[in-house]
């Protein structure tokens, strides 16, 4: 099927995307959540009348604008990726990953950007009311085009909805609403938006903090941060519960992610959830060494978070490339978990059934393609590892997962926190005295875009080797191009996308220091 | 009411609606026309400024329908998806890389501690205006020239041109309508800033300039089309799904489909037409006229390239491995949902010409720049 696989055109294949995913991600989840802000802020002007209001709605917006255009820069390469960089990965899934890719344009795109030329430029030419209206749009707009494309990420998480067609030889779709209300979807559909609302929040915080500091601007600086801790901190209840709503699905869907996310080798029953530890560095799994350097637990937490029961067993990476644990399936009923290699194994066997069956097919041989296909049927479901050599290449990078996982969710305490004691001082009218405290919530709006680039790399680097879970790797997937260049084109989005990127800071660091204009925009 | 149609219906109806969204794409290129204007045109400061946020408000209309076209093309023809994106890597690349530095320019262009200086941000837009419309056009084009790629029987596809798709730009059919396209944008560019901007100088010159732009545009766009009628086509057989070469193959589908033929026809007078009132007349509305004769002709052209058993996107490496819509589309229950999704189409439409009518009743003029409103 793949005639050699190259391993540096996949490296670099997957550097590219992880450099362009990353780049784009520093900005949709701030216009993701300022929309709204902003879209508040509105309503409050236009309710009340009070230019002050006009003054704060417009300052945000040209804040906005500025992220808005080099998210838009940033996306388009995203769209075209997978036909260029991952094209058998395109042919394989494309009945089913493009269209969610095509609705969020037909549906979400043109949304945002016919009302977002309202919005900028129609203050003078629409009433205060459509005005108001095309704000609100842009805020939906983008946040559908978040759902359609996290519907297909969480697709290929977890795959369903869908048939493999051994005489187009990809897979097919068989149920759209299964696609699109899969739990897994949903769930990172929620836990995106709610944590970009919250990374909206800390950013208007912290710029509000500084003009606070700087004694400019009292009332607007107020203002923001209200509605934004208020904002903020609805969000975080939500981030916490569609958090713990991912981490089931993890555990059911994608065991190997969990096992890596928390750095757990060897599984147990009742296992409990890290607080804080590090994982041995250089851990081979047989090596004997323990799996952490030191570790602090609450006892019994992962596996209820896992299977939500404190006593079930949650299997580490030894045990899923070794096999031999029970687990329940989606039928509740109680089965042995096979090897890595005996997945592997089934693999090739399908494989080899599919070519066997295209055989048969050329040559009319009616008998030969039932039981090829009936060979093929049987071992489907571990198509992917039939790629695969090693069992160990099943194990994605635990350092990396777990430090991101932990690094997210400490930071997610964190700005709860924030949101609760700014409300706490600004109850108690101290918040301008606490200068600290303002410095400590401009220091907090880096860690937000930390904390969420993190939630990427647990959600991607953690599903590692798949790009469909199970049935696809990497290595498979990719477009066959020579790794020349593909490295390329790596160093020009490196090149590119940090110039835009060192021109957007200095843009918007200038913009926050003119800080608003009466009326001017 | 979709679901009695046969895959063969919905396979046809989505290569229309690919057609329709590549026809607007090409309308929609005058932002990239006008992006090579902005110094020919606009001589003074305040000139540049009026063509750039004239341009500035229309930007992402262009650039959410090539994202809309990517994303389309992807869910009823993945494997045209697959085959040409990863195998006409450069040609891409060079296209989408022209794109993002665009969408910042706008935004960034004006600003103070912008970086890069406000110059480089115009010479992005300039890029983008050039290689945007040449390379689009040219990718087009490949329609109906073909290129090396071989597809296996588990439907991968592999690129077998020696530069990745930028042997394609030596081609010089390819060529002549990717220049057709360029000049074509510059003159929907030009309708459009008549249109549009309320200034005498900026209008003077642009009645100027249409003449120089249509002359070049029109004989790349007869080259192209003469030498169309004449070539071997790609044909393929309806039962046996055999590819072949087909003398007239594309003279033969205009006599074939006469809808097509007159929808072709009527876009091309139409877009004299435009151009011919602009030139002569005082009419400011080319830009409509020429604009919906601009979207027919090139619906035409995918139409032809398309129906009528016709390969769409033809392999001259391997013939039996040419892209037809029907062995490149999605499944037709794919094809159904998103035939249900297309339905918002005409809806979407109907809110953008709303929006565009509410913003565009008046032109936009130097007062308007001093205004309390986001200026580019
Ligand atoms: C506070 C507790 C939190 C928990 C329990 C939690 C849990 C998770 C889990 C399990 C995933 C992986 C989902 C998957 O791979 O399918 C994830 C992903 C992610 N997280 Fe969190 N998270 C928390 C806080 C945060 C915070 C504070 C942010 C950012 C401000 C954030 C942003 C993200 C993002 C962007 C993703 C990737 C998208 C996704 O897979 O859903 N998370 N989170």
């Amino acid at each position: 099927m793949i005639e050699h696989l190259d391993l540096a055109l996949v490296n670099w294949s997957r550097a590219q995307f992880a450099l362009t995913a990353l780049y784009h991600w520093l900005f949709v989840p701030l216009t993701l959540g300022i929309t709204f802000i902003i879209a508040f802020m509105e309503t409050l002007y236009v309710k009340t009348g009070d230019p002050e209001w006009k003054k704060t709605t417009k300052f945000w917006m040209t804040l906005f604008g500025i992220n808005f255009a080099i998210g838009v820069s940033t996306g388009i390469i995203l769209e075209f990726e997978f036909g260029t960089n991952w094209s058998n990965y395109s042919w394989f899934v494309g009945d089913i990953f493009g269209a969610p890719l095509a609705i969020e344009g037909i549906m979400a795109f043109f949304m945002e950007s016919t009302f977002i030329a309202i919005m900028f430029f129609g203050w003078n030419k629409v009433s205060k009311k459509f005005h108001l209206l095309s704000t609100w749009l842009v805020a939906i707009g983008s946040n559908l085009s978040a759902l359609w494309i996290l519907i297909a990420n969480g697709w290929m998480q977890s795959p369903v909805g869908m048939h493999f067609n051994p005489d187009t030889a990809r897979n097919e779709m068989i149920d759209f609403w299964e696609v699109f209300l899969s739990p897994i979807g949903i769930n990172k559909f929620l836990h995106t938006i709610t944590s970009s609302y919250v990374l909206a929040s800390v950013f208007v915080i912290g710029v509000s903090a500084w003009f606070l500091l700087k004694g400019r601007e009292q009332l607007l600086a107020k203002r923001s941060i209200i509605i934004a801790a208020i904002f903020g901190l609805v969000s975080s209840m939500f981030l916490i519960y569609t958090g713990d709503g991912s981490a089931y699905q993890v555990a059911q869907k994608q065991p190997m992610k969990l096992a890596a996310m928390e750095g757990l080798y060897e599984g147990s029953e009742g296992a409990g959830l890290i607080l804080l530890g590090m994982p041995t560095p250089g851990k081979e799994i047989n090596d004997g060494k323990d799996d952490y350097v030191f570790k602090f637990e609450i006892p019994k937490l992962l596996s209820f978070l896992g299977y939500r029961n404190a006593d079930a067993f949650v299997p580490g990476v030894k045990d899923i490339v070794e096999g031999g644990f029970e687990y329940e399936d989606k039928n509740g009923e109680i089965q042995i978990a096979i090897s890595a290699l005996e997945k592997i194994e089934k693999g090739k066997l399908a494989i080899n059934a599919l070519s066997d069956y295209k055989k048969a097919k050329e040559l009319e041989d009616l008998v030969k393609q039932e039981e090829s296909l009936i060979i093929f049927r049987e071992n489907f479901k571990y198509f992917g590892y039939g790629f695969l050599n090693d069992p160990e290449s099943i194990i994605p990078n635990v350092p990396i997962t777990f430090y991101s996982f932990h690094i997210m969710v400490a930071l997610g305490f964190w700005f709860i926190l924030l949101f609760a004691l700014v409300l706490f001082f600004i109850f108690k009218d101290k918040l301008i005295g606490k200068r600290w405290f303002l410095r400590l919530a401009i220091i907090t709006v880096p860690l937000a875009f930390i904390a969420s680039l993190s939630g990427w790399i647990v959600a991607e680097v953690g599903r590692q080797p798949w790009t469909i879970q199970d049935l696809l790797p990497t290595v498979a997937s990719v477009s066959q191009i020579d790794a020349s260049a593909v490295q390329i084109t790596f160093w020009l989005f490196t090149l590119v996308f940090t110039a835009l990127l060192i021109a957007e800071l200095k843009i918007m660091f200038k913009q926050i220091k003119i800080g608003p204009k009466e009326g001017g925009h | 009411m979709f679901e009695s149609l046969s895959h063969l219906v919905l396979q046809q109806y989505w290569w229309v609606i690919i057609s329709l969204l590549g026809a607007i794409l090409v309308f929609l290129l005058f932002v990239q026309g006008g992006q090579t204007l902005i110094y020919t045109l606009g001589k003074t400061d305040m000139e540049r400024r009026l063509i750039v946020n004239s341009l500035g408000r229309k930007w992402e209309f262009t650039f959410s329908t090539l994202v809309t076209f990517g994303g389309a093309f992807f869910a009823s023809f993945p494997l045209f998806y697959a085959t040409s994106f990863g195998g006409a890597y450069w040609v891409w690349m060079l296209i989408l890389f022209a794109f993002i530095i665009q969408a910042v320019s706008y935004e960034f262009r004006s600003k103070p501690n912008n970086f890069l200086g406000a110059k480089t941000y115009e010479v992005f837009l300039f890029i983008n205006g050039v290689l945007g419309t040449i390379l689009l056009g040219i990718a087009v084009a490949t329609f109906f020239t073909g290129s090396e790629f071989s597809i296996n029987e588990m439907n991968f596809s592999k690129w077998e041109g020696a530069a990745r798709g930028l042997e394609l730009a030596l081609n010089p059919h390819n060529l002549s309508l990717g220049l057709a396209i360029f000049f074509l944008a510059r003159v929907l560019a030009i309708l459009y800033f008549m249109n549009n901007i309320d200034d005498e100088n900026i209008f003077s010159r642009s009645k100027k300039q249409l003449i120089y732009n249509a002359i070049p545009f029109l004989v790349f766009f007869l080259v192209f089309v003469i030498w169309l009628m004449f070539v071997d086509g790609f044909a393929y057989d309806p039962v046996s799904k055999k590819v072949s070469c087909e003398s007239y193959k594309y003279l033969h589908n205009f006599l074939q489909m006469p809808m097509v033929l007159i929808i072709f026809l009527l876009g091309v007078v139409l877009v004299l037409l435009g151009i011919g009132k602009s030139i002569f007349t005082i009419c400011t509305k080319g830009i409509w006229v020429a604009g919906v004769g601009t979207i027919m002709t090139v619906l035409a052209l995918f139409l032809l390239a398309g129906f009528n058993n016709t390969a769409f996107y033809p392999s001259t490496f391997d013939l039996q491995s040419s892209l037809t819509i029907e062995n490149a589309s999605s499944s037709k229950y794919t094809l159904k949902v998103m035939a249900y999704v297309s339905l918002m189409v005409p809806f979407v439409i109907a809110y953008i010409w709303y929006t565009w009518r509410l913003m565009n009743n008046k032109k936009i003029d130097a007062d308007e720049m001093g205004e309390d409103i986001h200026v580019y």
